[in-house]
């Protein structure tokens, strides 16, 4: 069994764009791109929930489409450019996504929100105005346990319309339930 | 928002939570966040038999392995521990017996979490095996092996019986008396975030340990039991949790083994555990088998009511007595009953423990009581919302188990979702194959008393107030997700005056923090919450004793708000908050407060009082809207009316995402969550991955209406009572109630799947009675009935005499069989 085992000391270097800079980092050949993010750049806002690429919870955008980083290896990185929640915010200010998700409370535990975070952002590159089915489709591949997803929805929305421009304050009904 | 009621300036308004930016940025650090230099990486090597004697442990070759630190076994943790003083039956490594699949046997400390894994394949354990017992009915008729060398008999765990009145004199004197069986099949919490712990040792003898607990004063007893620790040795931290739902309420024996690791290499250790663990470890919702006959008059009103579960408890104790005493103890608080009899049993089986999941012990009697109540609805030709308004436990008063009752907002609840959803226009009136259901609940704000015995406070907080203006809340509570953190920062702003962004926070720290017992049985808005608004009032009377003295106006006129106090009939004449805290610290020093809280006495005062009593008590009602697929037996649920009585919300915004995840989370239950175990081989969990567990996906999740009913509990915080786990409660049979509206079957089985919905449709059309769910109760050893007088037949809360209180003696006589054939199932 031992024999089997890679050498412990072997590295895989790769040059990728993260975040916005240009990166280089070694790691172990076998790792996924989720351990690379995590163990060898700290990156810690990428979250696990199963390593086996069931709940989405560590989504990032590669080459801006959403890809479970547990399923990625670092190896295959090389030259991609990738985008964590941590590459969310604009300097100090918060993605409207996230301002939404804040305000609306569709962050609770917070575990799964850098997923879904990043799943939305790619939705709303593509689409500046989409419905609550579309939203639901895009985000079905994302597991959360706390919200229900609804608040989720609802922060979406809103922060697309906040980034077209549109009127994005909630309805009462979202922030007190209905009379 | 324009219209709405502003009687506090924080109290009542939607904001953000105050960890709210750190969460969507990805900043805030989980258990699996944190590394430490030179850290290690345990692994637990666990049973892949369900129940056996371990032979021999052979470590040898693991030991050898380069990059191994430490390799552990059961002799070197040899004490016992649990979360009840009543059931320690747990050990960090098992000594001497496996009781389950994923029992832990030992663990290895190594430089990488591959090399760690790696070196649990070289460790051989030879095991011998021992008979297996994989339902609660093997349970109860194995004596031997016994899983666990406690409990009354053989493999029963506990056993209760409890009668307020003469319960079959009232059904016998009943109009109408109906019974039914039912059963809720075991589920889990399954929180995105896998439980992980950090242990750090440090050579002048001090513990640190970074965990995702619930409850960081329970571990850090477990810890100083377990390691022969002082406590003032030890400090747990319990970090956010990624999810809780009761699933990190338990001492874990990663969070020992780390600590033990940790201190015999002097290195950090991590353990994290993968999926598959976290599915063995389970402590989730118990599989409950109930029996319920109850008796009522003509109108509906419960004269009597006879209930009966039976608790596969897995194979460790965990909270299992507690939650036994739960599935008995809410009946009578939402509809007034005359008489009641409980009768519960938890067995010892040899599965995943069961333990505390959201609603803990209560959400399988509801889904029996509410479900139950339609069938008697029908059989007296009424309107179930109908029923259940005229009968509903008036506000103030005591239940026929002796529990107190304060503020009662059920009647609002049903009237708000039976206009909200046109329930009369829609009950029995939808086309075929579609249909609405009502059912409600209720559950507490806290329990009203500590898991070990002592007389101190549920919770603690101290205030630290700056010079510049600041104020730190530490408090031991722990923000699970459900926003306790932000709920202390409001309640010490609201009594202050000042922004809740002048608040810092410190929680879930046993060095620096007071004791907060913990962040479940939905307890911490109301007690955490009392004791941070004592500690701010005093806090606040410190400082407008000084103000009042230094502008010279008179105590009573000093007024707190927008970070000043002030003159209120002359607004202008004031100071900053930070001037009146430096006012204050030139006066007397350095300016802290602190609050506590403790829950009023219970009236009970028999055996098994201890568990029901609560400061409050929240009320939920909600109904679904269903769509039956008759060739499928596919439930799909497009939408749900929920309206929950919290008192009063802090801030509905956090306390509506509290309602629509109970929604969601019960959806889940009534519909596809399950913990299914091979019994053909070994018991092993048939789908431990959360693509198996069905849960459901933005796809599945319903639409969901929310009312709040702000009538505010004298005992709650500005009025405030509980949103976490209540509302999950009238979710599941809200659902079956509307299966039966839509198609006319009785699905009396959660979950709800669509192969029990098509066999009882099957059933029904070869003129069959349409029903899926249990047939029989088993035959229970039950003891003597603790006979307590409800208080309307001059009972006091004690047991009546005569009775031996706390006699666990078994009575063969009293064995009894309910046994329910279908055919009796319709039978009015």
């Amino acid at each position: 069994m031992a024999s089997r085992r890679p050498d412990p000391l072997a590295t895989a270097q790769i040059r990728f764009d993260l975040n916005g800079e240009s990166t280089t980092v070694a790691f172990a050949p076998h790792k996924t791109l989720l351990e690379v993010l995590r163990e060898d750049l700290g990156l810690t806002g990428t979250k696990h929930g199963c390593e086996l690429g069931e709940c989405g919870t560590c989504t990032v955008l590669l080459d801006r489409q959403p890809v479970l980083s547990c399923l990625v290896l670092g190896v295959a990185c090389d030259g991609v450019e990738v985008r964590t929640v941590e590459g969310m915010t604009d300097g100090p200010r918060l993605h409207p996504l996230q301002d939404m998700f804040a305000d609306l409370g569709a962050a609770q535990c917070g575990y799964c929100t850098p997923g879904f975070l990043l799943v939305a952002e790619a939705l709303l590159a593509s689409n500046a105005r989409p419905s609550r089915e579309e939203i639901k489709h895009a985000l079905a591949g994302n597991l959360c346990r706390c919200t229900g997803y609804l608040k989720i929805y609802e922060a979406v929305e809103l922060a697309a319309a906040k980034m077209r421009g549109d009127d994005f304050n909630p309805e009462e009904e979202t922030l007190y339930g209905r009379p | 928002m324009g219209g709405r009621e502003r009687r506090y300036r924080v109290v009542g308004s939607p904001r953000r939570k105050v960890d709210a930016v750190a969460k969507v940025t990805g900043r805030t650090l989980f258990a699996d966040d944190i590394a430490l230099p030179r850290m290690l990486f345990g692994k637990l090597l666990r049973s892949t038999v369900p129940h056996a004697r371990i032979v021999r442990v052979d470590t040898a070759k693991a030991r050898a392995l380069d990059g191994v630190r430490a390799v552990l076994t059961g002799g070197d943790v040899p004490i016992p521990f649990g979360i009840l003083p009543v059931s320690q039956d747990e050990h960090a490594l098992c000594p001497d017996r496996v009781r389950f699949i994923g029992d832990s046997v030992a663990a290895v400390a190594a430089v990488s979490e591959d090399i760690a894994t790696a070196a649990l394949d070289l460790i051989e354990v030879t095991y011998e095996p021992l008979e297996t017992i994989g339902t609660p009915e093997a349970a109860l008729e194995t004596t031997q092996p016994r899983i666990h060398d406690y409990g009354p008999a053989g493999n029963i765990h506990k056993l209760i019986d409890l009668e307020f009145g003469d319960v079959d004199a009232a059904l016998a004197g009943a109009d109408h008396v109906r019974e039914d069986l039912f059963l809720y099949g075991g589920n889990t919490h399954l929180a995105m975030e896998q439980h992980a712990a950090v242990a750090d040792w440090s050579a002048d003898g001090k513990l640190t340990l970074w965990s995702s607990t619930q409850t960081p004063h329970y571990v850090h007893r477990a810890l100083a039991r377990v390691l022969e620790l002082a406590p003032s040795r030890i400090r747990v931290i319990a970090t956010p949790n990624g999810g809780g739902f009761g699933g990190k309420s338990d001492p874990f024996n990663h969070e020992i083994v780390a600590a033990k690791l940790a201190m015999l290499t002097g290195r950090p250790v991590k353990i994290t555990l993968t999926r598959e663990e976290v599915f063995y470890c389970h402590r989730g919702r118990h599989p409950t088998l109930m029996w319920v006959k109850s008796g009522v008059d003509r109108t509906g009103r419960f004269k009597g009511m006879h209930f009966r579960t039976l608790l596969d408890g897995g194979a460790y104790g965990s909270y299992g007595v507690a939650s036994a005493y739960y599935t008995g103890a809410l009946q009578t608080v939402t509809y007034h009953v005359d008489r009641y009899r409980f009768q519960g049993a938890r067995v010892f089986t040899n599965k995943p423990p069961c333990g505390p999941k959201r609603g803990h012990g209560t959400p399988q009697p509801r889904f029996a009581l509410e479900v139950h109540i339609d069938k008697l609805a029908e059989d007296l030709g009424m309107d179930p919302a109908e029923l259940r308004l005229a009968h509903l436990q008036p506000p103030d008063s005591l239940t026929a188990n002796h529990l107190r009752i304060g503020s009662m907002g059920l009647g609002a609840c049903i009237r708000k979702v039976v206009d909200g959803a046109a329930w009369k226009e829609r009950f029995r009136k939808l086309p075929d194959g579609r249909g609405i259901g009502i059912a409600c609940s209720s559950y507490l704000s806290g329990a009203g008393l500590p898991i070990y015995w002592n007389h101190m406070p549920h919770s603690g907080v101290q205030l630290k107030l700056d010079r510049g203006g600041g104020v730190t809340v530490f408090c031991g509570s722990t923000d699970i997700g459900q926003g306790s953190d932000s709920v202390l920062a409001y309640i010490v702003a609201e009594v202050l005056g000042v922004a809740v962004e002048d608040i810092a926070v410190v929680t879930a720290d046993t060095d620096l923090t007071p004791v907060d017992l913990g962040s479940y049985s939905s307890r911490v808005t109301l007690m955490s919450g009392n004791a941070a608004l004592q500690a701010a009032e005093r806090a606040r009377d410190i400082l407008v004793r000084h103000a009042s003295a230094k502008l010279d106006v008179p105590a009573e006129r000093v007024g707190l708000a927008d970070s000043r106090l002030f003159d209120v009939e002359n607004p202008e004449l004031g100071m900053t908050f930070a001037e009146a805290v430096q006012t204050a610290e030139a006066g007397e020093g350095t300016i802290g407060t602190v609050g506590s809280y403790m829950p009023p006495r219970s009236p009970g005062r028999y055996r098994g009082a201890g568990v029901g009593p609560s400061p409050a008590y929240s009320y939920s009602a909600a109904i679904a809207e269903v769509e039956v697929d008759r060739t499928s037996g596919i439930v799909v649920v497009p939408r749900i009316w929920i309206a929950h009585d919290v008192g009063r919300s802090i801030n509905p915004v956090n306390v509506l995402g509290q309602v629509e995840g109970s929604v969601y989370m019960g959806l889940g239950e009534a519909l596809m969550e399950e913990m299914v175990y091979r019994e053909n081989r070994n018991l092993v969990h048939k789908i431990p991955s959360m693509l198996d567990y069905k849960s459901p996906t933005t796809l599945d999740m319903c639409e969901v209406v929310t009312y709040l009913i702000e009538d505010p509990d004298r005992e709650g915080p500005f009025g405030a009572k509980e949103v976490g786990q209540g509302p999950l409660l009238p979710v599941p049979p809200a659902v079956a109630n509307a299966v039966y509206d839509a198609v006319g079957v009785r699905i009396d089985e959660v979950p709800i799947t669509p192969e029990k919905v098509l066999k009882a449709i099957k059933d029904r059309d070869k003129g069959g009675y349409g029903r899926f769910g249990p047939t029989r109760f088993p035959a229970i050893p039950w003891p003597e009935p603790i006979r307590v007088p409800p208080p309307w037949e001059g009972g006091d809360g004690r047991a009546a005499e005569g009775d031996t209180v706390g006699a666990g003696g078994v009575r063969p006589s009293s064995v009894s069989t309910a046994s329910l054939p279908v055919a009796e199932e319709r039978q009015h």
